[in-house]
Order: structure tokens, then C-alpha cells, then sequence
């Protein structure tokens, strides 16, 4: 390919999900796009602006208004030859989609011993932070990371969206991809449209660091790499892991980062119970329990119904609940006891 | 409605619904057949199709009551349908059936003996190793309806001038599914069948439960798409109205729906007991008009069957479908760690340990003595 291919673009994570989206559609000529409003709108946050106009009705299609059906289809075209990537507008609208995901989606090449495979991907802007009205902002990715069989990607920065969505087009096995709407637009960074692939099975490192291991995902990635640099300055060094890729989990990178650090702290959005954080949590004490030296903690969202959004924020967990949490988890036990 | 003040300005929408039917109880033909299926060879081959279904089916009732075999939906009663569906398909249209069509998906393809695995609890039953693009059984009412609808999209965006053909069963028409895969069939003009085998149960829901609308075909109307009522023991209704339904989709003119009208005359499953809700007479009464006695006479009233025919095609039956089950008997289990095997495409790194162990433990179990004594 020559540089004219190879262009380096400073945009934001929705617009490199739109530049994958774009390339991807040149690169398998069987990829279709198909939900609500992806057509002439280009998708209420603009993820498929302009495809429609390049690549056509057929290959970019506005479904009724059927989160259920779309998936459905979605299932269908995947089992047909086709590789479908369907819109769920919000995250909070796939629950009518949750049948065919779990049913079929996640169990098709099982079922049918590799005769037929689901090579679908459905995105979906989840998390809160925006002032959305209600169902509009809840973060359930662990309800997808617990069926075998599905992926479950979340980029975090406009590379690794860009990246991330790719593989999720390429990969034959059904991907949930959930995009963190909050950081749609936050930043922008240098992205060179390659068509190049990153691992559907890996953690990022985003900082190397030997005190303490902090693992997060989604825009929560924002405020751990903020609490990072403050901690930085207090000559904490954290290694901050960006999960990425939530099921199936790439369990050595972090247990090999905690056996060297000693700690491990996890930062998520979404409710604790039963939270990605707890299997993360789990993976650390079962396989590098001797090197921990403080218990490993979770910054989650609460436990509650995700409030309406003038009271979002102190849903969300904030830079300073992670700087404060990580100084805690280096109070000596002694002192914990004694505060206690 | 005389309640409004208002008057009415304008009848917006009347509307019909058309009920095919061709062959009577006696065995007569009213008016001309077909021409599609007046070859004696065609009706005689359907007849054999509906006579192997039946004595499957029967055998597949007691291979479960022996154990041999897990929960069993039978299809007794609606041999007709899923017969017609499977002979007016072309190859390489696309089917999705439900879990009361195994001779549609044996005139297609499947085996006996896959079909058999598939209920005795083997994945194998579904890694059809003809019509390889057909969907599996699928037990979720309703949901491969939106499947076919997929499918029926990926024939018209690579534009083949095929067919995607789909059924369910009366109860699944209550689904969001269902009515969902309608109105985008309509919307989006797919070359799309959809047969509905009302057999007037769910379960032990009747029709009459189920939705007070006069038919079901009607929910087409709402949908901008056609739907027409089929007798549903009626072997060249049937077939006629999937074989007009199928030219439709493959011309690019859209989508139909048919309601094939019949009633089981077996339990849901062998899970299940129709005497605890079924009223007998109303048996009675179906066993009057079901599908096999009604084809055979058309046979015997136009010289092409008799006595010795039967017992000629009774043998034949049997023997295939006593080859079958043997070899099912014989069939090997999935390994144990075969259950990782088709999840994802390469088995992912954080599941290696887990796929070790199923495959440790299945070796132990075959492995280890039996001391329970």
C-alpha cells in the first residue's frame, strides 16, 4: 500500500471508529452496516457519517426502529457469508437484542460444530458522563462478558479504537464493541490509517510502573491515567493496564504486572456486584496471591440504579476516590488496625 | 364507529384473506390440479416422504420411552406441510426451520441418523453434511425468523435470485420476532416465505388463547405483505401456495405469508401430556382430516397405489430408518473437551487451563473403574 493509504489524521475516538468503519468496508467487500439512523444521519453520534454516500443502500442499511430484530438479522447475515456491524444507538436499548446475542450470536459455531460461525460485530455507546436522559448511560458489560462465546472489546483511545474495531470486523467470533461515549470527543490523537489490526486478546500498558498495578477500561482510563501522574509526583509509580479486551480476558499481563508491583487496584464504572472487577480480582489472588503485599481494591460505580444526570457524577468514580484509594492500599496494615 | 361526532371520510382499508385448498377428505381434486403437481412420480414421492416421516416420528417416541434418545417434539399430523416446504424448495434457497420439520430438512438433506443425534444430545446433529447452509433446529420460539430474514438479505445484497424459507409454529406469532422479521420483510421487500404450522396448540395454549384475530395470516395485511391461509393437511395446497410464494421471493416481488392450518395430534413433546388439557373428542375429530389417509386416497382413487405398494414402501421405511437408528446407537460421544472445541475460532489463551482439565477429566472418567458396584 503507498503513503496515499497511509494517511496520519488527529482525530477523536468517534472518528476513528468512523475512518475503521470506513476502511474495513473497503477492505471486505462482504461487510455490511445496517441499525437505526446509520443511514442518511450517519448514527446520532456520527460513528457512520458519510458511509452511506460512499458505499451505498445495500451495504449500509437503516433498520426499523428493532434492537431485537437487528440483532436477529445481524445473526442471520453473519451465518449467510456476510460480515454485519450492527448500531445499538445506546447500551441501554440492547436488552431486547439480549436473546439473540446469548442464543444464537454466542453459540452458532458450537451448535453447528464450525458449519456455520457468527462473524458479527454490534457496537454500542455505553457509560455515562454525558447528560443523557435515563437508560442512557449505564455501563452492563459484564452482563456480555459472562456468555461463552461472545467478545467483548472497549477501546479507549482513538488508536486503539481504531485498531480494536478493525480486528472485531476481522475476527470471526461474534464482538460486542462497546464505545465509552464520554470520551467520544474528549481528545484527539494522531491516527495513521493503516487498516493495521491490534489483538483481540491483549491488554495495553499505558505506563509502566513498579508500585502498584491499577487495571481499567472505557473512559475510566481518563481519570486512572490522571490519578497516575498525581501519584507520579508523590513518587508512586503505577503500571496502568487498559483492559480492552474484556471476554475472553488476558489474564498474564496482569498477573504478571502485579507479581511485580505487589498491589492491584481495579477501576471501573460499572456497578460492583458481580462487575468485571470481581473476575479480575479473582485472577489476581488465584494465580499471584503470594506476591500481593495489601489487599487488591475496587473503584467502582455503586451498587444503585444509575441516577439521572444531575447526580452522574457522583456516580462515576473521580481521580481523587483512585489517588486516595492507592495511598491507602500503602498504609502499613499495623496502622490500618490500629485506625480501625 | 358511532360513537365519533365526526363522520367517516374515507374507508382507508378492507381487506381479504384467501384459503387454498385442493384436496378434500375423499382424496378428490377440486378442479384442475396444478399443472406443477399433477406428475404422478411428484405426488408419489411426497406420499413416501409423509409415510417416512411418520414412522420416524413413531420411532422416535419410543427410542426416547427406552431411553435412548432425549426430548422428542413430534410432528404427528403435519407431515403435509413440512413434506410441501421440502420439496418445493429449490437447493439452494436458505431454510430455517422449527422443531417440527424433519421431513422438509430430510428431503433437504439431513439424515436420519443427524437428526437423531440432535435430539439424543450430540452437536453433531446440527454439522449437516448436505444443505450445509441451512440453519439448525432452533428452540427459541420465534427467533429464527429473523435469522431467515438475514439470511433472505445477505441472497438480495449479493444478488442471488434465491429464497429464504422460514417457519413456526402459532404460538411463536405472539413474539416480537415474529412481528418484527414481518414488517421488515414488508419494508424491505425480502425475498422472504414465512409458514406458520398453526397446529392449533403451544404447549397447552390453544389458538383461540394465543390471539383473537379470525387468522393469522391476516397479521401480513399489517405488515404490506401477503398472506394467505392454507388447509394445512392439504399435501397440493401446500405445495402450491410455498411453490407461488417461492416464484414471488425469487422475481424480487417480496415476501409471503402462509398459515398452514392442521392440528397435533401427539403431545407438545414426550415431555408433555395432551390428556391434561386436550379435550379427546376434538382428537377424534382431527384424526378425521390428517394429512396421510386424505394423499393416500387421491393415490388409490387414481389407480397409483395399492396394498402391496404400501407394504413395499412400509418395509422400506423401516429399513432405512432401522440403519439410521443403528448407526445412531453406535455413534461415538463428543469428547469432553469438544465443548471448547467450536467457541471461538482459536481457543483463547485464559481458557487453555479450563480446556486441559475437561480433557484430563474426560480421560479419568472413561478411565476409571466403576467401584459404585
Amino acid at each position: 500500500m503507498g503513503s496515499a493509504h497511509e494517511k496520519t489524521l488527529e482525530i477523536t475516538l468517534i472518528e476513528s471508529i468512523n475512518l475503521a468503519l470506513d476502511r474495513a468496508m473497503t477492505l471486505h467487500p462482504e461487510m455490511v452496516i445496517l441499525g437505526e439512523d446509520v443511514g442518511v444521519n450517519g448514527g446520532v453520534f456520527r460513528a457512520t457519517e458519510g458511509l452511506r454516500e460512499k458505499y451505498g443502500l445495500k451495504r449500509v442499511m437503516d433498520t426499523p426502529l428493532a434492537e431485537a430484530l437487528i440483532a436477529g438479522v445481524t445473526v442471520g447475515m453473519a451465518a449467510q457469508g456476510l460480515r454485519p456491524v450492527a448500531e445499538i444507538q445506546f447500551m441501554g436499548f440492547i436488552f431486547a437484542a439480549m436473546e439473540q446475542l446469548a442464543t444464537h450470536a454466542a453459540r452458532l459455531r458450537n451448535r453447528t460444530r464450525g458449519r456455520l460461525s457468527c462473524p458479527l460485530v454490534i457496537r454500542a455507546p455505553y457509560g455515562g458522563g454525558i447528560h443523557a436522559p435515563e437508560h442512557h448511560s449505564e455501563s452492563t458489560e459484564a452482563l456480555f462478558a459472562h456468555i461463552p462465546g461472545l467478545r467483548v472489546v472497549i477501546p479507549s483511545s482513538p488508536i486503539r479504537a481504531y485498531g480494536l474495531m478493525l480486528s472485531a470486523i476481522e475476527s470471526n467470533d461474534p464482538v460486542i464493541f462497546l464505545e465509552p461515549k464520554r470520551i467520544y470527543r474528549l481528545t484527539k490523537s494522531r491516527v495513521v490509517d493503516n487498516g493495521q489490526c491490534l489483538p483481540l486478546d491483549s491488554c495495553f500498558i499505558l505506563r509502566e510502573g513498579t508500585d502498584i498495578t491499577l487495571v481499567s477500561w472505557g473512559a475510566m482510563i481518563t481519570e486512572t491515567l490522571e490519578a497516575a501522574q498525581v501519584l507520579a509526583s508523590k513518587g508512586l509509580e503505577c503500571e496502568v493496564i487498559d483492559l480492552a479486551t474484556i471476554s475472553p480476558i488476558d489474564q498474564r499481563t496482569i498477573i504478571t504486572s502485579v507479581k511485580k508491583t505487589g498491589r492491584c487496584c481495579i477501576v471501573h464504572e460499572a456497578s460492583r456486584n458481580c462487575g468485571v472487577g470481581a473476575e479480575v480480582a479473582a485472577c489476581v489472588s488465584e494465580y499471584a496471591f503470594p506476591f500481593l503485599k495489601a489487599p487488591i481494591s475496587r473503584i467502582c460505580g455503586y451498587d444503585t440504579v444509575m441516577p439521572y444526570f444531575q447526580n452522574e457524577q457522583n456516580f462515576l468514580p473521580s481521580t481523587q476516590k483512585i489517588i486516595d484509594t492507592v495511598l491507602a492500599s500503602f498504609v502499613s496494615q499495623k496502622e490500618v488496625n490500629h485506625a480501625v | 364507529m358511532n360513537t365519533l361526532s365526526c363522520s367517516v371520510d374515507k374507508e382507508m382499508l378492507n381487506f381479504s384473506i384467501a384459503r387454498y385448498s385442493i384436496l378434500n377428505n375423499e382424496g378428490n381434486v377440486k378442479g384442475d390440479l396444478p399443472s406443477s403437481i399433477s406428475d404422478a412420480r411428484h405426488v408419489l414421492k411426497a406420499y413416501e416422504s409423509m409415510v417416512l416421516g411418520r414412522a420416524f416420528d413413531k420411532k422416535a417416541i419410543a427410542l426416547q420411552r427406552t431411553g435412548k434418545l432425549g426430548t422428542y417434539p413430534s410432528i404427528l399430523g403435519q407431515e403435509a406441510i413440512s413434506t410441501a416446504i421440502g420439496l418445493a424448495m429449490g437447493e439452494k434457497d436458505i431454510f430455517a426451520p422449527y422443531y417440527r420439520d424433519l421431513i422438509a430438512q430430510y428431503l433437504r438433506g439431513v439424515s436420519l441418523k443427524e437428526m437423531l443425534l440432535y435430539w439424543g444430545g450430540n452437536e453433531q446433529g446440527s454439522n449437516y453434511k448436505h444443505c450445509t447452509q441451512d440453519f439448525p433446529n432452533c428452540i427459541p420460539i420465534a427467533t429464527q425468523l429473523s435469522h431467515a430474514a438475514g439470511a433472505a438479505i445477505s441472497l438480495k445484497v449479493k444478488g442471488i435470485h434465491q429464497a429464504a424459507l422460514v417457519t413456526c409454529g402459532d404460538g411463536a406469532t405472539s413474539k416480537g420476532d415474529f412481528l418484527e422479521t414481518l414488517n421488515l420483510a414488508g419494508a424491505w421487500q425480502l425475498p422472504l416465505v414465512m409458514v406458520v404450522n398453526n397446529n392449533q396448540w403451544a404447549i397447552s395454549t390453544p389458538r383461540n388463547v394465543q390471539c383473537s384475530a379470525e387468522t393469522i395470516a391476516q397479521k401480513a395485511i399489517g405488515a404490506g405483505i401477503e398472506g394467505v391461509v392454507v388447509d394445512g393437511n392439504d399435501y397440493f395446497a401446500i405445495y402450491y401456495a410455498v411453490t407461488e410464494a417461492l416464484k414471488k421471493a425469487y422475481s424480487g416481488k417480496g415476501a409471503t405469508l402462509i398459515e398452514a392450518v392442521t392440528y397435533r395430534l401427539g403431545d407438545h413433546t414426550t415431555a408433555d401430556d395432551a390428556n391434561r388439557y386436550r379435550n379427546p373428542k376434538e382428537l377424534k375429530e382431527a384424526w378425521l382430516n390428517e394429512p396421510i389417509k386424505r394423499i393416500r386416497q387421491y393415490l388409490i382413487n387414481n389407480s397409483l397405489w395399492d396394498e402391496l405398494k404400501e407394504q413395499a414402501l412400509l418395509k422400506k421405511v423401516t429399513d432405512e430408518i432401522d440403519r439410521a437408528v443403528e448407526s445412531y446407537l453406535i455413534s461415538p460421544k463428543q469428547s469432553s473437551e469438544s465443548m471448547f472445541e467450536f467457541l471461538y475460532e482459536v481457543l483463547p489463551e485464559s481458557l487453555t487451563d479450563q480446556y486441559a482439565e475437561a480433557k484430563y477429566e474426560n480421560y479419568s472418567a472413561t478411565a476409571a473403574p466403576n467401584n459404585s458396584g
